[in-house]
């Protein structure tokens, strides 16, 4: 089982991230699991080989931040969540417009539960 | 954008390119300005496949993100299973994971070796390393049956024995291995041209590293001290050995390092030979995962991460894989931008770039 998850509110993701920065995290990754009406997503950071993650819900419809503005690196994994997923992120610093990792003959978030074939 | 700026495709095909990536170079006369770079060449939706196959069949599935890291996705992947299932692996099991993925690092640091000599046009330097690692592949033929992926990995340990005389055999192969890299070392390190295309380029800091999550030999070339493999997972809690650092941070630091590193692999594999006890090879698996879980393997290029999710059935809820090079390009976007034209593929190149596995 995963330790160390701490849950906190979307609104409070930037915060959390900043408080990790700045207590010498470095980020991993961020993972997204579609649950059917919402996203579960993970941000996952280690220190000295020990793992912290957090966890945000959001519905589908909502948007959330990026953390790419702390976090250069986050950039690439939201954007990957965006392209899969067609997560609505607000504030990406490097944005491929759902560019990133699918061509435009794929059709929208082809991870995404609701276009499963 | 000012006259003297020219948008230069770098890729997706170049002849230095194992793999396709373009990055958009923002050229001012001969030195780059920005560089931005572009995937999705060769996504696959393997993420989304594993959600169809059962969990069994995953191992066939993940082993094919790319032919180089194949046998520690399998590692990483069985080992989150085992880990969310309470599967005890047999000790053997382990020390044979571990001899495995060391002669895995080895070939792929080989082959990386012989890339980087041929990016700056030494080819009888790229062909007397590729000449050493063929020896590793008849080793991974030897010991499972195929060169490239050798799909050993079962959930609850391996399919294959090393048996005692294959055991001593790879010793002595190890040892004319070490002999050979021992003179071609001395051109990596001391020749004159290879430091003039090496020394000074493509520099990260430490600080600039870290922040930018890089990992492997990569972020250890810039000074960080990181290698999942000191968390002791499969037999290497057993083995002595620490992380090969360098602080250069630059594409010459970067070369040092995987060097160092095929030489530290030849250890890891004796020492793991010498303790190897006998005993089973695998233990019987029941039930299916339910559960979260991520676990981290050492990588050639680096630290990997699975996540995944169980519901107690058959099939994953999901499966996330972040790979080392997708934690590495990030470095482009910051080591590249003020160097030269003529330097882009070898900095490009020194972070080992896995295009197969970015991209999944």
């Amino acid at each position: 089982m995963i330790n160390n998850i701490v849950e906190v509110k979307k609104e409070y993701i930037l915060a959390e991230v900043q408080k990790l920065k700045d207590n010498g995290y470095r980020f991993i990754t961020s993972s997204c699991i579609d649950m059917g009406s919402e996203f579960m997503i993970y941000y996952h950071f280690d220190k000295n080989t020990e793992m912290k993650h957090l966890k945000i819900i959001s519905s589908k419809e909502q948007e959330i931040v990026s953390i790419s503005g702390i976090y250069l690196a986050g950039a690439l994994a939201e954007n990957e969540m965006k392209d899969l997923f067609g997560i609505k992120i607000k504030g990406l610093v490097l944005d491929y417009g759902g560019k990133f990792m699918i061509t435009s003959d794929v059709g929208p978030a082809p991870f995404a539960k609701e276009n499963e074939s | 954008m000012s006259d003297n700026r020219t948008v230069i495709p770098f890729g997706p095909q170049h002849p230095v390119l194992p793999e396709p990536i373009q990055l958009r170079l923002v050229v001012e006369d001969e030195k780059i300005i920005e560089v931005i770079p572009s995937i999705g060449y060769v996504h696959r939706g393997l993420e989304k496949l594993i959600e169809i196959k059962d969990f069994h069949q995953n191992i066939f599935v993940v082993e094919r993100v790319c032919g180089i890291c194949s046998f520690m996705h399998a590692l990483t992947y069985c080992e989150a299973i085992e880990s969310l299932m309470e599967v005890e692996v047999p000790i053997r099991a382990k020390y044979l994971r571990v001899i495995w993925a060391e002669l895995h690092r080895i070939h792929s640091h080989l082959l990386w070796l012989g890339l980087i000599a041929d990016s700056f046009g030494f080819e009888s330097l790229f062909m007397q390393i590729w000449k050493i690692r063929e020896t590793i592949m008849d080793l991974q033929e030897m010991t499972s049956g195929s060169r490239v992926i050798i799909s050993t990995n079962v959930i609850g340990g391996v399919r294959r024995d090393i048996e005692k005389d294959m055991l001593v055999k790879i010793t002595k192969s190890l040892d004319e291995c070490q002999k050979s890299m021992n003179k071609v070392k001395k051109v990596f390190i001391n020749d004159y041209t290879v430091k003039h295309r090496t020394v000074g380029k493509g520099v990260l800091s430490g600080e600039q590293a870290y922040e930018f999550g890089i990992t492997g030999p990569t972020a250890r070339a810039s000074g960080i001290n990181q290698d999942i493999r000191t968390t002791g997972y499969a037999a290497y809690g057993d083995l002595d050995f620490s992380s090969v650092v360098e602080t250069q941070g630059d594409c010459y630091a970067r070369m040092v390092v995987r060097l160092k590193e095929v030489f530290q692999s030849f250890d890891l594999i004796k020492q793991a030979i010498a303790k190897i006890p006998d005993g089973e090879i695998s233990v019987p698996v029941k039930g299916n995962p339910e559960g979260e879980i991520v676990h981290r393997v050492e990588q050639p290029r680096g630290e990997v991460l699975y996540y995944i999710k169980a519901n107690g059935t058959k099939h994953l809820e999901r499966l996330r894989i972040r790979t080392p090079t997708f934690a590495n390009i990030p470095l482009l976007l910051k080591a590249i931008p003020g160097s030269q034209l003529a330097d882009v593929p070898v900095i490009l190149l020194s972070i080992d770039p896995c295009i197969s596995c970015t991209e999944r």
